[in-house]
Formats: C-alpha cells, sequence, structure tokens
C-alpha cells in the first residue's frame, strides 16, 4: 500500500489546466522530491495532500487523492485530521508572531490539547528533532521572530512535528536560506525520513540528488517522468527529462 | 548634458523647498494653536472667579482675611451663616447686595438718581458689624470706612475638582469642571464598549468571511456613514433615540447619557470597522496557511493569528475612534441633556467637555473669565486625549515585532 496516492488527478484554476491526468504513488518513510521549471505545477501538486489548494476558490479538482487508500477530497474525511496527518513547511520561513514556545504548541492547542506537561514535551522533543533545541532552550519565551532565516525554518519544521505528522510535506523549504542554512535543513530531511513520508518541492537539482530516494519531474502540468532518482539523474528516460536536469531549459 | 544636469538639481531642490516649507508650516501652525490654546486656557487661573467691577466689603471691625469662592457660594446659598465658620466673630452673617437696595433704605434716602447710594453703602458697612457688602466699585465714596476683603484666586485643584460648574452664578461663578470631565469619560468608555465589539466583528466578517461580492457593497456603505455630518447624526438620535430610551426606560427625559454614548458609538464603528479591516487584510497569507496547514480551523486562525498579528491596527482603530467620541460636539450636545451634574447613571442627563464649548463660548465675553474658563476646559480636553494615546502607545509597543 502506498502512503500517498494520485489516480488521474486534474486540477483547473478557473479555465487554466494547471495539473494533466497525474497518477503516482508515494511509499511510506521516503523522500521524494518534485522537480520542474517555475509554473510547472509541482506546488499545486503538493498541496494537494493536505487540501491546500481549498483556500483558492476558482480551484477545482477531478480524480482521487489517497492517504493510506482513503480518499482525502471525500466529505467523511475531516479537514483537521487531515492535515495533523499530513504537515507542510513553507517556502518563506513563516512562523507566528509568538514566542518560540508558543509556535511550536499552536498545533497542539488549536487541536484541544490544553495538558500543560505534554505540551511541554512535545516542544522539547520537536525542537530537538529540528535540530533547534540547543539553539533556542535558554529563550523559549523569546519571540521567534529574533530567529535567524534559517533558525526560523526549523523553528518551522519543529512546529509541523510537534502534532506528529506521519507525513511532511516541504514546498522548496530553503529557496529563502543561504548555503549553510540549506545544508542544516538537508540533514534535517535525511534524519527525519526514518520516521517520516517526506514530499519535497525543489528548485535545486543538486538538492533534489542529495536528499531523495525518488524524484518526480513536471512539465506544464503534466507527471513527465518519476522514478528513483539515481535513474533520473543518471540515466532519465525521456530526453526532455535529460534537458532539465542538464540545465539546457527550465 | 551639463544644462539639463543643473536645471534637474534645481528642479530637485525646488520640490524638495517646497515639501519642507509645507511640513514645517503644518508644524508650526499645530505649535501656535496649542500655545493658544494653553495661554489663554491658563489665565483663568490668574484671577479671582468674579466679575472685576465687582468687590466684597465687611466692616473695618471684622477680622476674616480672605474669602474663597467656594465659602462665598456657600454664604449665598445659607449654607454658612456665622462669621464664626470663616474664623470671625460669632455673629451671624448679614448679606447686603445693591440688587435689594429697597430693602435696606427708603427713596427719598438715596435719592431720584441714587446719587446718594454710595454715601448710604459706606454709613450702612460702617454701621453694621456683621455685614458681607456686594457691590459695584463705583460706588465706593472717599472716605470709606468698610474693609474691602479680597477673593481667592481659582486653585487649579478647586477647578479640577469642585463638582459644581455655574460660570454665569452671581457674585462668583462657580468653575467645578469634574462633572463635565466625568461626563465626557463615561460617554467615551460606554461608547467605546459599545463599537469595540461590533466593529471589529464587523471588520473580521469584512476581512475574513464576507464574499468579496458582499464585501464590495458593504465597505463603501460604512464608508459612506463616516461621512454623514454629525448634526444629522444628532438629529437622529434626538428624534428617534431620546424617546425610545424615554419609553423603554421609563425615565422622566430621554437626553441621557447613554443616548449619547450610542449615537457615539455609531459615530465611532466606521472609524473603527475601516481601519481594523485595513490592518487585518495586512495579515499575511502565509501566516493564515501555517495555521490552517496545523490543522487549525478558520475562526482559531482569525482569532489566535490574524487578530494578533492586527493588533497594532486595531489599536490604532480604537484610539481614532476615541479620540472621535471624546471630541465630538454636536451630536452629543443635542443627545446628553447637558445637566452639568456629576453623572450617577447612564439614564440621566449629563454634559461633556466639548459640548460645554460649544454651548457656551457664544454667550462668554470676549477675554472674560467665562472665556478664560473654556479654554482651559479646552486645554483639559486636550490632555485627556493625549494622555489616552499615550496610554495606547505604551501598551501596544511592547507587543510590536
Amino acid at each position: 500500500m502506498a502512503k500517498l496516492e494520485t489516480k488521474g488527478v486534474d486540477l483547473y484554476y478557473g479555465d487554466n489546466h494547471a495539473l494533466k491526468n497525474i497518477s503516482m504513488q508515494i511509499d511510506a518513510n521516503t523522500v521524494t522530491a518534485l522537480i520542474g521549471p517555475s509554473g510547472c505545477g509541482k506546488s499545486t501538486y503538493l498541496r494537494l495532500f493536505n487540501r491546500m489548494n481549498d483556500l483558492i476558490p476558482s480551484a477545482r479538482i477531478e480524480g482521487e487523492i489517497l492517504l493510506e487508500d482513503k480518499d482525502i477530497y471525500e466529505k467523511k474525511f475531516p479537514i483537521d485530521i487531515l492535515r495533523r496527518e499530513v504537515g507542510m513547511v513553507f517556502q518563506k520561513p513563516n512562523p507566528f508572531p509568538k514566542t518560540i514556545y508558543e509556535n511550536v504548541a499552536y498545533g497542539l492547542r488549536v487541536n484541544g490539547i490544553k495538558d500543560k506537561k505534554f505540551i511541554d514535551e512535545r516542544v522539547e522533543t520537536s525542537l530537538k528533532q529540528a535540530t533547534l533545541w540547543e539553539e533556542v532552550k535558554d529563550k523559549l519565551r523569546k519571540s521567534a521572530m529574533e530567529l535567524s532565516g534559517g533558525q526560523q525554518q526549523r523553528l518551522c519544521i519543529a512546529r509541523a512535528l510537534a502534532i506528529q505528522p506521519s507525513v511532511v510535506l516541504m514546498d522548496e523549504p530553503t529557496s529563502a536560506l543561504d548555503p549553510l542554512s540549506t545544508h542544516k535543513i538537508e540533514e534535517l530531511i535525511f534524519l527525519l525520513k526514518d520516521n517520516y513520508t517526506i514530499v519535497i518541492v525543489t528548485h535545486n537539482m543538486q538538492q533534489a540528488a542529495r536528499v531523495s530516494n525518488k524524484t518526480a519531474f513536471f512539465y506544464l502540468g503534466e507527471l513527465i517522468e518519476y522514478d528513483d532518482t539515481n535513474t533520473i539523474f543518471t540515466k532519465p528516460a525521456k530526453t526532455m527529462t535529460q534537458n532539465y536536469i542538464t540545465g539546457r531549459f527550465g | 548634458m551639463q544644462v539639463n544636469r543643473f536645471l534637474k538639481n534645481l528642479k530637485e531642490k525646488i520640490i524638495e523647498g517646497i515639501l519642507t516649507l509645507s511640513g514645517t508650516i503644518t508644524s508650526i501652525a499645530v505649535i501656535l494653536i496649542i500655545i493658544f490654546l494653553f495661554k489663554e486656557g491658563i489665565g483663568v487661573f490668574n484671577q479671582a472667579p468674579m466679575e472685576k467691577e465687582l468687590i466684597l466689603a465687611v466692616n473695618k471691625d471684622n477680622h476674616v482675611k480672605e474669602l474663597t469662592p467656594r465659602q462665598i457660594k456657600d454664604i449665598f446659598d445659607g449654607k454658612i451663616a456665622m462669621w464664626s465658620e470663616l474664623g470671625g466673630s460669632k455673629d451671624s452673617i448679614k448679606l447686603f447686595r445693591t440688587e435689594d437696595v429697597s430693602t435696606y433704605f427708603t427713596e427719598e434716602e438715596l435719592g431720584a438718581n441714587f446719587e446718594h447710594l454710595p454715601q448710604k453703602i459706606n454709613e450702612y458697612i460702617a454701621r453694621e458689624k456683621n455685614v458681607l457688602a456686594f457691590f459695584n466699585k463705583k460706588y465706593i465714596t472717599k472716605g470709606f470706612s468698610g474693609r474691602i476683603i479680597p477673593l481667592k484666586k481659582i486653585g487649579v485643584m478647586d477647578f479640577l475638582l469642585d463638582n459644581e460648574w455655574f460660570p454665569t452664578a452671581q457674585p462668583v461663578a462657580q468653575l467645578g469642571v469634574l462633572p463635565l470631565i466625568l461626563g465626557t469619560l463615561w460617554v467615551t468608555l460606554l461608547a467605546i464598549l459599545l463599537a469595540l465589539p461590533l466593529g471589529l466583528a464587523t471588520a473580521i466578517y469584512m476581512a475574513e468571511i464576507a464574499s468579496p461580492k458582499i464585501r464590495s457593497i458593504l465597505k463603501p456603505t460604512i464608508e459612506l456613514l463616516a461621512g454623514i455630518p454629525s448634526v444629522v447624526y444628532g438629529f437622529f438620535g434626538l428624534v428617534v433615540l431620546v424617546p425610545f430610551i424615554q419609553r423603554v426606560f421609563n425615565v422622566p427625559v430621554g437626553e441621557t447619557g447613554l443616548a449619547g454614548s450610542i449615537v457615539l458609538a455609531i459615530m465611532a464603528l466606521p472609524t473603527i470597522i475601516t481601519i481594523s479591516e485595513d490592518s487585518l487584510r495586512t495579515a499575511p497569507r502565509q501566516l493564515k496557511e501555517a495555521s490552517l496547514a496545523l490543522g487549525a480551523s478558520h475562526w482559531q486562525t482569525i482569532w489566535r493569528v490574524i487578530v494578533p498579528y492586527s493588533s497594532s491596527g486595531i489599536t490604532a482603530a480604537i484610539i481614532l475612534g476615541v479620540g472621535r467620541a471624546i471630541g465630538e460636539t454636536m451630536a452629543v450636545l443635542m443627545v446628553t441633556g447637558n445637566a452639568a451634574v456629576i453623572p450617577h447613571s447612564y439614564l440621566a442627563p449629563l454634559r461633556t467637555i466639548p459640548a460645554t464649548i460649544a454651548a457656551e463660548l457664544g454667550e462668554a465675553s470676549y477675554g472674560g473669565l467665562h472665556f478664560k474658563a473654556l479654554f482651559a476646559l479646552g486645554c483639559i480636553l486636550f490632555i485627556m486625549t493625549f494622555i489616552i494615546n499615550l496610554i495606547f502607545e505604551f501598551i501596544v509597543k511592547p507587543k510590536k515585532h
């Protein structure tokens, strides 16, 4: 059984056909990279899995999107349960203008958890998982806005992990960061892969090659090729993939 | 090329000059207004609360040195009847006023044109040991045998804490502004308590929940409310609200603090709604998405992320709303009943500072005591708004990110 699966998914923004008949399976505890030029639909595809596209009124979706074989777009699938199961890290670090502690505790609080001891434990564990604990343990009550960009992004990862999801979606998580911070996030992804299913959108070819087990190449709303990362980067089946990863277009 | 550069620089300098000048003129105008306000207002503390031509006189054997405005009033009201209460002898106080001169003297004694009046007053004061005479300066004769006692100047604390505002009272004006300050604060406080929840709720509805179509109708409508002249609100209040309150609460008059607060709340709503809505809409999409992605509901996102993010904008909306309410004159003047007493209930008439200034400035003589007292009221209003702004500033500052 695949962790995540899409079966013949089409997505329209009004008249714009943004995703075209995409079928793909993502296994549990793997890192899957989605690559492709800007506007190819990879972010849109990623956002299917936690129903973030619902925020756009003109978006219309056809086909099936499954989490552990259950259709997440069915009415009886509660959206808050889905989002507890599928966490997300965004392109720009977007911590809330609250304290570091409150940022991590936020997901627990909005899901109705009030037990202070439990929240304390989850905050600490999540910050440790995000390799941020040592840097912030003495200033948990300080504003998250005082952290550097890279620290903020790791805080956002900790925030996503706090509610114990099994899937983490990452939408170009390092595009706003310097190389050192990028390196730390990549190491973190490597550590997380044993316990989480990670889907990452990236513009950075080397990053895809470094962190992922499987890579999917999108172009103009279509899934061109999906295979082991090694295969995609060494002997891709399609010339279009070949051209993209060697930098001939994109 | 060279000429072009010169012209360009010149143009730049001229524009800069105009901008600087505009800024300077505005600042100077504001400062001048404040200086003028305070200069006139402080003048009230330099004089006794009695018309300059009038004097108080007693028999020369009387030992009372000085009287305060409050004491004079109590004497005239009959609350103080003995000189001993003022530190004098154990005699009762006998009042003498020129208005009732005919009760003391016959017409023959005074002469056809009152030409003997000064003489008679002199004699009367010399004869009656316990007299307190109150008359015009021009009746003092050369050999005046009584003693003129000075009236104390108005003290700042008396001005602020006395509870009677009766600037045209004779012989001494009662200038206690406490009822007016409290009236202003009461009306403003309730107005904000009414307007804030409603305004914030509307702003949240418009920014987050309403469909674009509804919003496109609602927003201009609310902005239109801000453009309605305050006298129209006052008129509405007088014709609709006042009779309504009178009937519902079964009170003798409907012109009450409550009516004023409701009218002010309606007037402050457009300010509060438009400014908080603008600030709610500036909350970044990323924050909203981050919250939703963690399983928060729409309302949780609004309440825990968007509202706190916009708190400084919402505070600004409150400040401007309070500013509008505290300084509003016409509508309040029309519906609050204008009784200058310390308000004990929202269902009783009260009077605010702006309404007092507007209602009384016309009848106060230029440069007179009353006139200056009204300016002092203006100063107090200015200081009140200033303090409110400062308080909000201090509340908001530490939360800024």
